[in-house]
């Protein structure tokens, strides 16, 4: 029995920019970012893809001030993290973290290498927290990737109903480019977990 | 070990759709929440540490600086970030944002007619000890109007975010003053349980109070426990 209560959650709101993406909203002045766009560069072993979308309200307008954070494991599906027994020994540290507010169109996007199979019973994804203006509490969702035969036996996937496990699964737009756009409400509401 | 973290206690949170919080009604999600089995995606989760900060991150009325110190009246928020056991977290990143004493961010798209500081930031972070122990010098963030309603205030608060052992741990939220009228007029933080609301506010401490420097403010953090246990017990 826990003797205290979680501390609850509150809404990020319009001003994080310059306190968790300081570096991308041009504040690198004063504070430089822990993480970015940039999760892999040029010596990170796997395969080099982007990952872009924007988040869309109910109303179906794309949002400016919504925080996407993601965390995946490396090529070799390794979790640069002490819980995971096989330790990355590589330099990528798997986390990223990027805001709707600078891009025109207002996309997120990451630069980073895909994933592989953590364990036997899941499809290479990325695990991401959605927060914004207007959210109390962040939503965890995952980005898959199309084509992948371990889709079919994930175990997450096949926890969601069939109708929706579209909303997970990005598109791919070219060679190393995958789109996942992020909808809050409506019809095609994308699957967000009680993790 | 095996290990998994407590489910959120949803008891305690504030929905995601709250209506007098009037950007929720199209933002927060509205098709029931799947359940998601705890794997390794979830058991880890990004580490930062000590390497994270440099300098006078922790130190809000320094790291601004420009010609002067930083008007307003100084304050230190120190406090433990602990799980739902009370055990430490430590070596854990926290990162803070907050306006300046007169209610005014320094984020390009607040408007809000009261002055910048040229000799604030208000963005900061630090890590916790392997006490849970974190502490920060600002100072008191000033309470500014939003467009949510007619004559709306925000209390008096600063943002607090924080990643905790694993993914599932992260947390942002907001801390507060006691005693702010603000307070009972706020729908962010009335939109939270009455139960847990008051574990967003602060406690005005007089041992953590610097004699003719700053006022102390403590605020304790409890993330999502874990109910390890051990493989060959």
């Amino acid at each position: 029995m826990a003797k205290l209560r979680q501390t609850p959650s509150q809404t990020v709101g319009p001003y994080f920019a310059y306190g968790l993406a300081p570096e991308q909203y041009g504040y690198q002045q004063n504070l430089t970012s822990i993480a970015g766009s940039q999760m892999a560069d040029s010596e990170t072993e796997g395969e080099h893809i982007r990952v872009e979308g924007r988040v869309f309200d109910g109303a179906g307008n794309p949002i400016s001030d919504a925080l996407i954070e993601i965390w995946q494991a490396d090529a070799m599906g390794r979790y640069s993290h002490p819980a995971d027994p096989r330790g990355s020994n590589s330099t990528f540290k798997g986390f990223g973290r990027c805001g709707t507010g600078t891009d025109p169109q207002n996309r997120f996007w990451f630069d980073t290498v895909k994933p592989g199979q953590v364990d036997a019973e899941q499809a290479p994804h990325l695990n991401v927290i959605v927060s914004m203006r207007g959210m109390l509490l962040h939503a965890f969702t995952r980005i898959y990737f199309p084509g992948e035969p371990a889709n079919a036996s994930d175990k997450v996937l096949n926890a969601v109903p069939a109708e929706r496990r579209g909303t997970l699964i990005s598109t791919r737009q070219s060679n190393n480019l995958y789109r996942f756009d992020i909808h809050m409400q409506g019809d095609n509401e994308t699957v967000f977990f009680d993790a | 070990m095996t290990e998994s973290f407590n489910a959120r206690d949803w008891s305690g949170q504030p929905a995601y759709i709250a209506p007098d919080y009037k950007s929720t009604p199209l933002r927060g999600p509205t098709k029931p929440l799947i359940p998601l089995p705890q794997t390794l995606s979830e058991l880890t989760g990004p580490v930062y540490g000590q390497e994270s900060v440099t300098g006078d991150d922790a130190d809000l009325t320094r790291n601004g600086r420009r010609n002067g110190e930083p008007l307003g009246e100084r304050i230190i928020v120190a406090g433990r970030v602990l799980d739902e056991d009370g055990r430490p977290v430590p070596n854990t990143l926290l990162e803070i944002w907050q306006a300046n004493a007169a209610g005014r961010y320094i984020h390009n798209t607040d408007q809000h007619d009261a002055p910048i500081d040229p000799n604030f930031f208000g963005g900061g972070r630090c890590v916790t000890d392997f006490d849970g122990g974190y502490r920060f010098m600002t100072v008191k963030p000033g309470a500014y109007p939003w467009p949510n309603h007619h004559n709306a205030w925000r209390p008096n608060h600063i943002h607090f975010s924080l990643f905790g052992p694993s993914f599932v741990t992260r947390l942002v939220t907001q801390m507060y003053f006691p005693g702010d009228p603000l307070l009972d007029l706020d729908p962010i933080f009335l939109a939270t349980p009455g139960a847990t609301r008051d574990l967003l506010i602060a406690r005005f401490n007089l041992e953590l109070t610097e004699p003719n420097y700053a006022l102390g403010y403590v605020f304790d953090i409890v993330l999502r426990g874990n109910s390890a246990t051990p493989m060959e017990a």
